[in-house]
């Protein structure tokens, strides 16, 4: 055990660094450069203390660890957190992606320095809480506290149809929200217990999993966001700031997809099995679909956004495979989403600064004065496409392996996927960067600056990084999967075992069960 | 000192990268337009190029004077629109020198591992360990790789010093020479592959630096549209490769090369669920893997891409597009051939598209007028031909092929560049003509390539592609392969239709009369950096012939090659075909020279006349069967079309429509009929509260009583 709290201070950190920035008075040029620099340190600082639990994280154990436990509230809930192999990446990318976000928001946010810098901050205290939090009501507080935060981003610092986009964000996800609330409920009713180790452990009956399956899908799915409830994701790139569409999509969405790891997969066994066709579905109809909607896009961030959708496409169907390579696959392709599409959305936050447009026809021919922009592009560009050797690859790789274990079908469509994301990234990337400079708006545009290539330097090593060297990553979670598979199998055996001998369905059943074990050999 | 070779060419990539790009930006340097520097920066951007002219000139003279002169010199006839980037010689030079000692290294690799036997496997690091998937970086030099290793490195370090002068004039030399050699890297890391997911590294990693030579004249739209569509289709083709890797898994838990061939011959007779059918396992896995192959080696219905990245620079056109990277799909059978050879079904496939493409790119070949695309198409037919002899399961004669076509198609293509040059970047050849009075040593070299092209005896394709025919005729005697007796009719065919228009080229480009007079009189013979690589490459196609046919095709492939590849009892049996047949191709060769000499050399009236006459099948022939506009029609315009719908109806009216716009609308509605019922009149809420209390008193008396 740690001497020292050290992940309660990594999730109140950054609380800190708002509260000093909130006794900062006025509104001048130096409170301006006061809040910027307090925000950069506290983010760094952060930063520099995950990485001690990286440095003493026990990869081999998928236990919990860092633990802290508290009572809190009517003795049942408790102020619990800790972190596993599933959890600590999320939590390192939060806050590697902070101190970015910051000095991306150096120059190009002039108007209410102070409260954008507060909310990011207290931003920063709700994503790596809800990664940390081990009692199902302090994860509701942090995942739902961190809608405030950025809400409030998008409607203030957005674009002209900012109102817009972000109450249909808020609304979207609240009204997932809300039945996950009524789930928590449900799982207290009959464990008697918010502490998620202990729920963990808990057998729950088949009823109450579906039903309460289906509540958590509805907030996650629109955390992700999965196809048909994906609408809001656009409009909400477009409007953001670029450090809110970096977050957003680096981390935000990444909820979902930890909320199915955490909660799904390993409490609702059995009804995931069951519902495991339908995200199936939806998440090829996602790949296939966003891509070729993507291919149609006239503004830059929107086919960004679109292209996130058929990526987290990827990480729900490797997810519900329900083995090694699909679960690890995922996680990997969430950490390597988080960099590549956080990446892409600097990118077109530097051209927006510039020219004030996203419009794809506004732009052409840049490489012709921003060689470096261009090649730094072309970098994450790749990476977005999955070319081997970028960090892209190994999750598609690996998620679309394990869907190819349970399902023929699903892989097949969502390869798809590999061929429409080169035909979408390429021809965006050729109509901004490529040909001839010829608007007379971009002929006096110039490169990134120092600040922004310090920005962008630590993504393109991380992202050739994971791409060549994948293994930190993926031996961070591997206990973690392991575990989290094993008992998944064990539920999906034992379950079909009692059927089996309660129902006259037995003999189906239990094959069904054990070509699944024997698709899910990974351990 | 395996890895000399491999990593070599990647230390100059990074080289030349990094002196592009600082060259790079101390031409434009970063800034931030806040409002007040905006109006700062204006009188920097009065028509983009001129005015970094003179940021650009003061770094040349500081960085590069040697190399600003050398550029006046040799070219003054030609102004460079701008100047050349900083660095450009160094990076020339770097990349040149390393790959130069790459390919030495490579020579005495083959001699060790082909002719000594001493074949190696070198770990360098773990790459995907995930469950029980386990991916390794390891070099693995076989006499197979050693092969591919000297072709490779030894036509890529020509390229690179042809194109010191080809590319004499171009701004961007670092970047075309990082290109490059990311390239040469990229495919050594294909041939050395020890695991499937390596070898789809390195073949991606090539279609990367395929897209990015293709579009290097990024200026040009066609160019960047074929950098697109190389990639994109190599994408199709990958997708089959994906789906094979996962079928491998899947069968042998494994994805390394020696698990899965000991695995291989336990898989005969087993099914796998693939979608909703059981089928033959091995079958489905090389289809799969097959159709990879397609893609990279631009066979029939995958095509489309190679004739059109003739939008590079010459010098890629040679390496990529003819010598090295299309044949990975050829390398890939080769290398599977453990697997390929135990699915007959899919070699029979194999043999099909093989010998359908090397006929159908004959014939469209015949009536191309862009020297370029001649070249590619013969390119693209001969690799069918390589197929062939793979399908019909003599895999070393494919490879002997490969060899022999990597010298004198790379001599064709660097030819043709020669050509270009001296054309001043005219590439059709209805404007050509009696050239060979002005570059005579370029029209040497052609000759002597198209020589090898035909099979001419006793140059190198006249070994290897007679030996294809031969093999494929023994298959078809054995009995083998159902699509033996098409592949042997197809390959015979595309024997006469190649010399034709192999010599048509030779005849349109170099006899008869100037068409173009100011570019005839302005006609040059190219610098030395261009002409020692032509020369190089002669001598190869006429030395790779004979000294190796024993290794490839004849008694000692089982001691060259060993178990890198699978040797058949095909090979024994090549050498009972009858003399017609061996006499066969050399008859069609003839035959097809004696045409084209007829119709552009004694009657230049008959093509003419014929075109005129066959005008459907000239116009078919034209437009390359129609294959781009088929597409067009197919995929691209449904899936914009798919995607523009999904896009305003899907996302626009269904979902949003039906929900959060929707339900906010609705929202509105009530409220705002609400906001009607609320009129102020007493009599108005009385009359409510009435029909109420009467709708209470009704339910109470029908359910509640009871």
């Amino acid at each position: 055990m740690t001497s020292w709290p050290v992940l309660s201070v990594t999730t109140f950190l950054p609380l800190l660094g708002a509260i000093l920035i909130m006794l900062l008075r006025a509104e001048d040029d130096s409170v301006k450069r006061n809040a910027r620099w307090i925000a950069l340190w506290t983010t760094v600082i952060t930063f520099a203390v995950s990485l001690v639990m990286v440095w003493r994280f026990d990869p081999g154990s998928p236990e919990f660890q860092f633990v802290e436990k508290q009572p809190w509230l009517a003795g049942t809930i408790s102020y619990h957190v800790g972190v596993d192999g599933i959890s600590l990446p999320f939590v390192i990318l939060t806050t590697a992606l902070m101190p970015l976000c910051i000095v991306a928001s150096w120059k190009p946010i002039q108007r209410r320095v102070k409260e954008y810098m507060i909310a990011f901050l207290v931003l920063e205290t709700m994503m790596v809480g809800t990664f940390a939090a081990l009692d199902v009501v302090v994860f509701y507080l942090f995942f739902e506290g961190g809608l405030i935060p950025m809400f409030l981003i998008i409607g203030v610092w957005g674009g002209p149809r900012r109102v817009y986009a972000s109450f249909k964000f808020f609304l979207y996800t609240l009204l997932g929200s809300v039945l996950m609330l009524l789930a928590i409920m449900a799982m207290y009713g009959n464990a008697g217990t918010t502490d998620i180790p202990t729920l963990l452990e808990h057998d729950f009956p088949r009823s109450l999993q579906t039903w309460a399956w289906l509540a958590f899908f509805a907030s996650f799915a629109v955390k992700m966001p999965m196809w048909p409830v994906h609408t809001w994701l656009p409009d909400a790139h477009v409007e953001a700031p670029t450090a809110g569409s970096v977050i957003l999509a680096a981390i935000l969405l990444k909820m979902g997809g930890y909320g199915f790891l955490r909660f799904s997969i390993p409490m609702f066994p059995d009804a995931s099995e069951f519902f495991a066709p339908m995200v199936f579905v939806l998440s090829v109809v996602a790949i296939v679909y966003t891509s070729l909607v993507a291919l149609m896009q006239e503004d830059v961030k929107k086919l960004i956004a679109y292209s996130s959708v058929a990526h987290m496409g990827f990480v729900t169907m490797g997810i519900f495979t329900g083995n090694t390579q699909g679960v690890a696959g995922s996680v990997f392709q969430m950490i390597s989403h988080g960099i590549v599409s956080g990446a892409l959305f600097l990118c077109v936050g530097v051209i927006y600064d510039r020219m004030h447009t996203r419009e794809i026809a506004a732009y052409g021919g840049l490489v012709n004065r921003m060689p470096v922009y261009a090649t730094i592009f072309m970098i994450f560009t790749l990476a977005n496409v999955g070319l081997p050797g970028t960090s892209g690859f190994i999750g598609e790789f690996l998620t679309l392996m394990g869907a190819f274990r349970v399902n023929t079908w699903v892989a097949f469509f969502a390869s798809f996927g590999i061929i429409l994301s080169a035909c979408y990234a390429l021809w965006l990337y050729r109509k901004v960067v490529f040909g001839a400079l010829e608007k007379p708006s971009l002929a006096a545009i110039r490169d990134v600056e120092p600040r922004e290539i310090a920005i962008f330097a630590p993504l393109i090593v991380l992202t050739i990084w994971f791409g060549v060297y994948p293994k930190p990553v993926i031996d961070m979670s591997a206990a973690s999967v392991t575990a989290l598979v094993q008992s998944y199998q064990e539920a999906i055996r034992t379950a079909a075992a009692r059927d089996g001998a309660s129902e006259a369905a037995a003999a189906t059943a239990a094959k069904i069960a054990a070509s699944k074990t024997a698709a899910a050999l990974g351990h | 000192m395996y890895q000399a070779i491999v990593f070599l060419p990647l230390l100059g990539f990074l080289i030349a990268a990094a002196i592009a790009v600082v060259g790079a930006r101390s031409l434009h340097p970063g800034g931030y337009p806040s409002p007040d520097e905006d109006h700062h920066a204006d009188p920097h951007g009065h028509g983009a190029p001129t005015p970094h002219g003179s940021h650009a000139a003061v770094a040349v003279s500081h960085d590069e004077h040697s190399h600003g002169a050398h550029g006046a010199h040799a070219h003054d006839d030609h102004h460079a629109a701008e100047p050349a980037a900083p660095g450009s010689r160094a990076a020339e030079v770097v990349t040149t020198v390393l790959l130069f000692v790459s390919m030495a290294l490579s020579w005495i690799a083959f001699a060790r591992v082909g002719f000594g036997g001493a074949e190696v496997r070198e770990a360098i690091a773990p790459w995907i360990l995930s469950g029980d998937l386990k991916v390794e970086w390891a070099l693995r030099v076989d006499s197979l790789t050693s092969v591919m290793l000297v072709v490779v490195t030894t036509v890529s370090a020509l390229v690179h010093l042809y194109s010191i002068g080809y590319m004499a004039d171009d701004p961007d030399r670092p970047r075309f020479f990082g290109y490059l050699s990311l390239f040469t890297f990229a495919m050594l890391m294909l041939v050395t592959a020890d695991n499937l997911v390596q070898l789809f590294f390195g073949w991606e990693g090539v279609g990367l630096a395929s897209y990015l030579l293709i579009g290097f004249w990024y200026k040009k739209p066609s160019a960047c549209a074929a950098a697109i569509k190389a990639f994109v289709v190599n994408r199709v083709g990958d997708f089959g490769f994906m789906l094979g890797i996962f079928a491998v898994f899947v069968m042998t838990q494994a994805v390394d090369f020696d698990t899965v061939f000991a695995q291989a011959p336990s898989l005969v007779g087993k099914t796998i669920h693939f979608l909703s059918w059981d089928l033959d396992a091995l079958t489905v896995i090389c289809l799969l893997l097959f159709m990879g192959a397609m893609g990279k080696s631009a066979q029939f219905l995958l095509h489309t891409w190679l004739p059109d990245a003739m939008e590079g620079p010459t010098p890629v056109s040679a390496l990529i597009h003819a010598a090295t990277m299309v044949t990975a799909g050829v390398f890939m059978v080769a290398r599977l051939s453990p697997l390929f050879e135990l699915a007959p079904v899919a070699l029979a496939v194999v043999t099909f598209i093989g010998a359908t493409t090397a006929l159908f790119a004959a014939t469209i070949g015949l009536v191309q007028n862009d020297i370029k695309r001649i070249v590619a198409y013969s390119t693209c037919s001969q690799l069918g031909y390589m197929f062939v002899a793979m399908g019909v399961g003599a895999y070393s004669v494919g490879m002997y092929h490969l060899f022999t076509h990597a010298f004198f198609k790379a001599l064709l293509f660097l030819g043709s560049g020669s050509v270009i040059v001296a054309m001043h970047h005219e590439q059709d050849i209805r404007m050509m003509g009696g050239l060979r009075r002005k570059i005579p040593f370029t029209y040497f070299m052609m000759l002597v390539g198209t020589l090898a092209l035909t099979g001419f005896p006793l140059t190198a394709g006249y070994f290897s592609k007679d030996a294809i025919i031969e093999s494929a005729f023994a298959s078809e005697h054995a009995g083998h392969n159902p699509m033996a007796l098409y592949a042997f009719v197809c390959t015979v065919a595309a024997a006469a239709l190649t010399s034709f228009y192999s010599w048509r080229l030779v005849f349109k480009t170099f006899h008869g009369e100037p068409h173009d007079r100011h570019h005839y009189d302005k006609a040059h013979e190219s610098p030395l950096a261009m002409l020692i690589p032509l020369g190089v490459l002669a001598a190869g196609s006429i030395l790779a012939g004979l000294p190796f046919k024993n290794a490839f095709a004849g008694e000692g492939v089982k001691e060259f090659f060993r178990n890198s590849l699978v040797v058949g009892d095909i090979l024994e049996e090549m050498h009972h075909v009858p003399a017609t047949v061996v006499y066969l191709p050399t008859v069609m060769m003839v035959g097809g020279f004696l045409v084209a000499w007829l119709f552009y050399i004694k009657a230049p009236s008959i093509p003419r006349a014929l075109a005129r006459g066959l005008k459907p099948i000239y116009l078919f022939l034209l437009n390359k069967w129609y294959f781009d506009e088929l597409y067009d029609a197919i995929f691209v315009r449904p899936a914009m079309w798919l995607g523009r719908t999904l896009w305003k109806q899907g996302d626009g009216a269904v979902i949003d429509g039906l929900g959060p716009d929707g339900i906010s609308a609705r929202v509105i509605d009530v409220t705002r009929n609400v906001v009607r019922l609320q009129t102020g009149y007493l009599y108005h809420y009385a009359f409510a509260m009435l029909i109420g209390v009467s709708a209470l008193v009704t339910w109470f008396m029908i359910w509640g009583a009871r």
